[in-house]
C-alpha cells in the first residue's frame, strides 16, 4: 500500500492532478455554500454543460480549450443571472434551457466534425487530461477565486442570507452577483478537466450539504465544506489510482459516503 | 423637520402602476403605521423609500439621512428559517453599510452589534443558530440587524406576523421604546389595534382613497364611517 502511494506520487501527472484538484475542490466548496443556500445548486450543472459545448467547439476549431471555454462560460453565467431577473422564465427553466442547448450544440459539432478523444475527457473527466499549463492556470485562477471570496466574504454572507436587505443597505448586489457568477464559472471550467461535465456539480454541492447536516453557523459550514471537499478529493484520487476507477466518479462516491456519515451523526445528535 | 418627503410620487413596475401621486412628509420622531389590504401598495411604497425601485414619477427627498442608512426589517417569513447562521453573524451584517472591501468586521462594528443585542435583551443568543430560535426571537434578531444599519429610521414590514400575543406585545413595546429614544419608525401592519395604540400617524392605502394623518383623526374617521 505504502509502496503504491510512493509510486503514485512519483508520477508527474498525479502530482499535477493533486495540485490542480486540491485547489479546484477548495474553490468549489467555497462557491458551493452560497449556491446551495440560495437554492441555485443546478447552476453548476448548467454551466458545466455550457463548458462542454465550448470545449467541443474549441476542440474542433483547434483552439486552446481552457482559454476558449472560460470567457464563454462567464458570459453565459451573466446571461443566466439576467434570465433569472426576468419573471417570464424562472431560474430552473432558464438553466435547463441553456444547459440542454449547450449539450446539444457540443454533441452536434462533435458529430459533424468527427469524434475527438478529448470530448470523452470533458464529459467524464480525466486526470491524464491535466497538462502543465492547466496546472499553472488552475493555480493562478484558484488564488484569484480564494482572494475574492475572502475579501467579499461578509458581503457574500449578507447577499446569501437576505438579498433585499443587502441591497437596502447599499451593497452593490448586482456587482457581487456578477463577481459570484464569474467565480462559479471559473470553478466549473477548471473542475471539468478533472471531474467531467456530468459530475462537476457534485463537487460544488456535496461538501455543503454534508456540512449543513452538522454545522449551524455560516462560518462553520464554510470551513467544514472546505475540509470535506479537499479530503474527499485526496481520498478519491488515491482510491481511483489504487483500484483503477475513474477519478471523478470515485470522488463523488467518497463525498456520498461522507454525506451519509454526517447524516447519521446529525440523526444521532438529535 | 421632515426626514423623508414624497413629492407627487408614482411607484410601480413595468406597465403596472401601484401607487399614484403620493404626497407625504414623514417628520423626525414620527411613528407611522402603514395599513391597507393586500395589493394596495404597502410593500411597493417601502421598496421606493429604500431605493429598491425608482419612482416612475415625482421625487423622494431624504433630509439629513443617507438612503443606505435606513434600517429595514423584512417579514420574518421571507427569510430562510433553516439558514445556517449564528445570531451574531446575522446582526453584524447590518453594519455593512459602513464598511469597505474588507474581509473582517471592525471593532466598532462588533461593539455596535453587541450593543444592539443587549438593547433588545438577546445578547445571550449571540452564538445560537438562527434555525434554533423561536419566531419571536428571530424577529428580534432581524430588528437588531436593522438597528445596526441605522440610528434614524427603521422600516418594519409586518413585524408581528406569526407571533403569539405575548411575543407580539413584547416586540411592540421594544419598537415603541426605540421610537421614544428618537428613532423614526415606519411600520407596515395588519394589526390595526396595535397600530392605533402605538403609532402617532397612519398612512392608509386603499384603492379609492389614501389617508395620511394623525392616528386620532383616523380613528375618528372610522367611527364616523360606521
Amino acid at each position: 500500500m505504502i509502496n503504491s502511494l510512493i509510486e503514485m506520487f512519483s508520477l508527474s501527472f498525479m502530482i499535477r492532478a493533486l495540485i490542480a484538484g486540491f485547489l479546484i475542490s477548495l474553490c468549489a466548496s467555497l462557491v458551493g455554500v452560497s449556491l446551495v443556500l440560495r437554492k441555485n445548486s443546478m447552476i453548476g450543472d448548467g454551466l458545466s454543460h455550457v463548458g462542454f459545448g465550448a470545449f467541443a467547439i474549441a476542440s474542433v476549431l483547434h483552439f486552446a480549450p481552457l482559454e476558449f471555454a472560460l470567457p464563454i462560460v462567464i458570459i453565459v453565467s451573466f446571461f443566466i443571472l439576467k434570465l433569472n431577473e426576468n419573471s417570464k422564465i424562472n431560474g430552473d427553466a432558464a438553466i435547463a434551457l441553456i444547459s440542454s442547448s449547450s449539450l446539444a450544440i457540443g454533441t452536434f459539432v462533435v458529430s459533424l466534425f468527427g469524434v475527438n478523444t478529448d470530448i470523452n475527457n470533458y464529459l467524464f473527466g480525466s486526470i491524464l487530461a491535466i497538462s502543465k499549463s492547466d496546472v499553472i492556470i488552475s493555480v493562478i485562477l484558484s488564488i484569484i477565486v480564494i482572494a475574492l471570496y475572502i475579501f467579499s466574504y461578509n458581503k457574500i454572507f449578507a447577499l446569501t442570507f437576505d438579498e433585499k436587505f443587502a441591497k437596502s443597505i447599499g451593497i452593490k448586489t448586482n456587482l457581487y452577483n456578477i463577481i459570484f457568477a464569474s467565480l462559479c464559472s471559473v470553478v466549473v471550467v477548471l473542475g471539468m478537466r478533472l471531474m467531467g461535465a456530468l459530475l462537476i456539480s457534485s463537487l460544488i454541492i456535496f461538501p455543503t450539504l454534508s456540512s449543513m447536516q452538522i454545522f449551524k453557523t455560516f462560518k462553520s459550514v464554510v470551513i467544514s465544506s472546505v475540509i470535506v471537499s479537499t479530503i474527499a478529493f485526496i481520498i478519491g484520487l488515491i482510491i481511483s489510482y489504487l483500484v483503477a476507477t475513474p477519478t471523478g466518479a470515485t470522488i463523488v462516491i467518497v463525498n456520498l459516503i461522507i454525506f451519509i456519515i454526517f447524516k447519521i451523526i446529525s440523526f444521532l445528535k438529535s | 423637520m421632515s426626514l423623508i418627503e414624497l413629492n407627487n410620487v408614482t411607484l410601480g413596475y413595468e406597465k403596472h402602476i401601484v401607487l399614484r401621486n403620493i404626497d407625504i412628509k414623514i417628520e423626525e420622531g414620527d411613528f407611522v403605521c402603514v395599513v391597507g389590504p393586500n395589493g394596495s401598495g404597502k410593500s411597493t411604497l417601502i421598496k421606493g423609500i429604500l431605493g429598491l425601485i425608482k419612482p416612475l414619477k415625482g421625487k423622494i427627498k431624504y433630509n439629513n439621512l443617507k438612503q443606505n442608512f435606513i434600517g429595514y426589517m423584512p417579514q420574518e417569513t421571507k427569510v430562510d428559517a433553516n439558514f445556517p447562521a449564528s445570531v451574531l453573524e446575522i446582526v453584524l451584517s447590518g453594519t455593512l453599510n459602513n464598511s469597505g472591501f474588507k474581509p473582517f468586521y471592525s471593532k466598532e462594528a462588533k461593539e455596535k452589534a453587541l450593543n444592539n443585542l443587549k438593547l433588545l435583551h438577546i445578547e445571550n443568543l449571540k452564538n445560537k443558530s438562527f434555525a434554533d430560535l423561536s419566531g419571536g426571537q428571530r424577529q428580534k434578531v432581524l430588528l437588531a440587524r436593522s438597528l445596526c444599519a441605522t440610528s434614524k429610521l427603521l422600516i418594519l414590514d409586518e413585524p408581528s406576523n406569526n407571533l403569539d400575543t405575548k411575543s407580539k406585545e413584547n416586540l411592540y413595546e421594544m419598537i415603541s421604546n426605540l421610537n421614544k429614544e428618537g428613532i423614526t419608525i415606519i411600520m407596515i401592519t395588519h394589526d390595526l389595534d396595535h397600530g392605533n395604540l402605538i403609532g402617532n400617524k397612519i398612512l392608509s392605502l386603499r384603492e379609492d382613497e389614501i389617508f395620511y394623518g394623525s392616528t386620532t383623526d383616523f380613528v375618528r374617521r372610522i367611527h364616523h364611517d360606521k
